[in-house]
């Protein structure tokens, strides 16, 4: 058997990449059902959920990111920018101040999309500027200070429960999973993403419009990114540019590459990038509840990064 | 054609009047009987080659040949599966490039591998800097030294300047004065010309001869046939993975040459019927493809060719002839510096892929492998991919409009799949083809570029392609076809044009095509205007 057809074979179906996130998350519910006490509460359920809702938002803009062979290192940046933004705007109401956020997030992302589309620089360093200079921009709308935020709808869309006791949040995440997915596998705009990724020659061969699908591509990450600001701001009530969202793009591009999307781009797992996410959030909180330290906890999150991209070499020459 | 003998004879059988010793010589580095497969592919099939000291060996052959594993093999990237590597009459097992190199066979490539902003002089020295009593570069004796070393092979420069601050010709020069510094005496000069000015492949021969003077063994890689017959002293002609030919330049002509590239006998009177085209029906109407005057330098130089609706234009040429070129310009892959393209009349914009899609235009690109098949994505997906604003509203595709037509053309194109959801890699090479077609038929285009649609596919498949090209044509199409099988172009083609160097060098107009005319006008140097254009665009 050749490489070629080896590739090919590990490729097609269910394979330890493509679906071993689904037995990880598995293994790790079912220890936690056997040894932790009061893991199947309610109240945990809620908890774990709600925690991990700004990941799998950013991660959802990451995934579509990565699949054209790129990545987008500013989402936490962006974050506080739109939080920043909603803080500063929230007296026009809670609409405006929504909205204008969610644009400042997609102008950000328009931004890094006309680098790499238009400028044609490396996505990493495209997306290290608004990387470094977003969270300045956001200290700067918001005079470097945390801004409480008061407003009764934005503060009812962090706290106040709906079906099943689940914030808002959750079913924000939830509906942008559906969306999320439906664009990719049943929109024009999510198979030329795809395809972009999978072969930049081929699908300008294919006359595909690469340049403007690019641009579309990280303005989506912004806007997603801008999402999960207003999340995070609605749940702790405050806007606080120094920390919203720090760190949030390596969370994210973990659950994207625990999930199943190669680094390498020309595939796109929606439902495993929410695993990925889920898995990481549980076997943190699982470490913690053992006692492990924070440290400790990292560094086992490290390997599982490790592993999964262990697991996808074969796919990178 | 077994190597070894026959038509690939080794030294010292050879005459050695060639060389200026008048004796037997013992060859510097030999491959005997040499194979290299991958996977199930044969890249080389028992290929045996001697390069003799103070000879230049000629290296040639189309893609495909053999010519880059053979070259890999000798200087220790591959180890060969079969055969024996001998270095100075001993058999040798090469580990890496840099054993190769401290053995003394050495590489230069067509991309000079230089560090462009270090000095000339420790570019030299890269590696092995002389040192002074503590361990510091001995700068002023490794300038020392640079110069004495040029100056012995004629260049004369300043070293401490940085190698980009040279024109291409002195860097390749440079590169190669690297590659014989550690006193090489087996010297592998892949392409080094093909990046050159005219001037500067001047400058390089020079550099070349002074080395065969010395009594190096030089293999010189090359597509360019002219620059063939002016340098060498011998040739090896590759076809297929095999040894076609080893013979004295002397003794051989560049006709003979391409014949045995191209896989034919001079003599062999032509036969029909070897192909599935059947040359079809009266051209029907107008000019469809109308390019005129594309240029680009040092690639095409003013090429013109218009295609009639039904008409199969053959593009003939050897490789490096701007074949490839000429469509990916006329497609708007590759950018141009002047000339113009109109499909039915209208202009389209050049260096824009969309524009020449929404006029009419598509091409079938030479490397499926890299800019065909999205590799990632499934048999259907791969087709549907120039049709889906075709198959969906408001930017949602229709799942079932997308499987009928999917189906329609895996149907009608007899694409051998599992299903329409297999990914495209797990195919065979003649069924990714044959998706490839599905995909711009899909957008029913009144042009088709196809560059080399029947390479790498087996027998079957390619009857099918050829007899669908046919069928393409009879319906009214416009086809621009290019194959490095001459059979293919002799016998699909109503009309051939034929390119040398990036210039139109002559046009057979259906019962005037035969494979003999179209070799002479490969062989044929091009007309002097193209070095005038280029020597014009150079001041």
């Amino acid at each position: 058997m050749t490489t070629g057809e080896a590739a090919a074979r590990w490729r097609s179906g269910i394979s330890l990449r493509t679906h071993g996130v689904y037995a990880a998350l598995g293994i790790v519910i079912a220890f936690n059902l056997l040894f932790t006490p009061n893991f199947a509460t309610v109240t945990n359920v809620r908890l774990q959920l709600v925690q991990v809702t700004p990941i799998v938002v950013v991660a959802l803009g990451m995934a579509v990111v990565v699949a054209t062979a790129g990545i987008d290192l500013s989402v936490g940046a962006t974050m506080a920018l739109a939080a920043a933004t909603l803080a500063a705007t929230i007296d026009r109401g809670p609409a405006i101040a929504i909205a204008i956020a969610l644009l400042v997030g997609v102008l950000a992302g328009l931004f890094n999309g006309v680098l790499v589309g238009v400028v044609r620089i490396q996505p990493i360093v495209a997306t290290l500027g608004l990387f470094i200079a977003g969270r300045g921009f956001a200290l700067m709308i918001a005079d470097g200070r945390l801004t409480e935020i008061f407003d009764p709808t934005i503060r009812s869309i962090g706290t106040k429960r709906l079906v099943g006791g689940f914030q808002a949040g959750v079913f924000v995440a939830l509906s942008l999973t559906v969306i999320i997915g439906v664009l990719v596998r049943y929109t024009v705009f999510g198979k030329r993403v795809v395809a972009i990724g999978g072969s930049p020659d081929a699908a300008r061969t294919a006359g595909l419009p690469v340049r403007p699908s690019l641009i579309l591509v990280y303005a989506l990450s912004g806007g997603l990114a801008a999402v999960a600001g207003v999340l995070a701001t609605a749940r702790s009530g405050a806007a606080d540019p120094s920390f919203v969202g720090l760190l949030i793009e390596l969370s994210a591009i973990t659950a994207v590459v625990v999930g199943g999307t190669p680094l390498a781009g020309g595939e796109i797992r929606v439902m495993g990038t929410v695993a990925g996410a889920l898995l990481m959030q549980l076997i943190f909180a699982t470490l913690i509840r053992h006692d492990l330290s924070d440290a400790d906890a990292r560094m086992v999150q490290a390997l599982i990064i490790v592993a999964a991209v262990y697991i996808q070499r074969g796919r990178l020459r | 054609m077994r190597g070894g003998g026959g038509l690939c004879p080794l030294p010292p059988r050879l005459d050695a009047s060639v060389v200026n010793e008048p004796q037997l010589i013992e060859p510097v580095l030999t491959a005997v009987d040499v194979s290299k497969r991958f996977g199930g592919v044969t890249a080389l099939d028992r290929v045996s080659l001697g390069l003799l000291p103070g000879e230049v060996h000629a290296l040639v052959g189309e893609n495909g040949a053999g010519k880059s594993t053979l070259i890999k093999v000798l200087t220790g990237v591959y180890a060969p599966d079969d055969g024996d590597i001998r270095y100075r009459g001993e058999s040798v097992t090469m580990r890496s490039p840099r054993a190769a190199w401290d053995m003394g066979i050495s590489t230069t490539f067509q991309e000079i591998t230089l560090v462009p902003l270090m000095s000339v002089a420790r570019n030299l020295y890269l590696g092995n800097e002389p040192r002074t009593r503590w361990r510091l570069l001995a700068v002023n004796e490794m300038n020392r030294k640079a110069t004495a070393l040029l100056r012995r092979y004629g260049i004369d420069i300043d070293v401490r300047r940085p190698v980009v601050s040279f024109g291409a010709g002195v860097q390749q020069m440079i590169a190669i004065v690297r590659a014989v510094s550690t006193n090489a005496r087996a010297v592998i000069l892949d392409e080094p010309t093909a990046s050159l000015e005219p001037r500067e492949v001047g400058q390089v021969f020079g550099m070349i001869k002074r080395l065969r003077t010395a009594g190096v063994a030089l293999l010189f890689v090359s597509h360019n046939l002219d620059e063939v017959f002016e340098i060498s002293d011998r040739i090896t002609i590759l076809r297929d993975g095999r040894c076609a030919r080893t013979s004295l330049i002397a003794d051989t002509t560049k006709l003979e040459v391409i014949a045995t590239m191209l896989g034919r006998d001079i003599a062999e009177v032509r036969s029909t019927g070897r192909t599935s085209f059947t040359r079809g029906q009266e051209v029907l109407d107008g000019v469809v493809l109308d390019a005129v005057g594309l240029s680009r330098r040092h690639q095409l130089h003013d090429v013109s060719l218009s295609v009639r609706a039904g008409e199969v234009l053959g593009l003939a040429g050897l490789l490096g002839s701007g074949r490839s070129e000429t469509v990916k310009a006329i497609f708007g892959t590759q950018r141009i510096d002047d000339g113009s393209v109109r499909v039915g009349g209208k202009r389209v914009r050049t260096g824009s892929p969309r524009s020449s899609l929404a006029a009419g235009t598509a091409l079938l690109p030479e490397d499926r492998k890299a800019e065909g098949i999205v590799p990632t994505m499934s048999v259907r997906d791969n087709i549907v991919l120039m049709a889906l604003p075709q198959v969906s509203r408001w930017g949602f595709i229709s799942p079932g409009r997308v499987d009928r037509l999917v189906t329609a053309f895996i149907a009608r194109l007899g694409i051998k799949t599992s299903g329409a959801g297999q990914n495209i890699t797990q195919l065979s090479g003649g069924n990714q083809q044959k998706a490839l077609l599905a995909r711009l038929l899909c957008i029913e285009p009144r042009v088709l570029l196809l560059d080399e649609p029947t390479r790498g596919i087996d027998i079957g498949a390619k009857a099918e392609v050829q007899a669908l090209i046919q069928q393409l044509a009879d319906q009214g199409r416009g086809i621009v076809l290019i194959s490095s099988e001459l059979e293919d172009v002799v016998e699909g083609s109503t009309r051939v044009v034929v390119l040398n160097r990036g210039t139109v060098v002559g046009e057979l107009d259906r019962d005037a095509i035969d494979e003999h005319k179209i070799m002479e006008l490969m062989a044929a140097a091009p007309s002097i205007d193209a070095q005038a254009i280029d020597e014009r665009a150079d001041s």
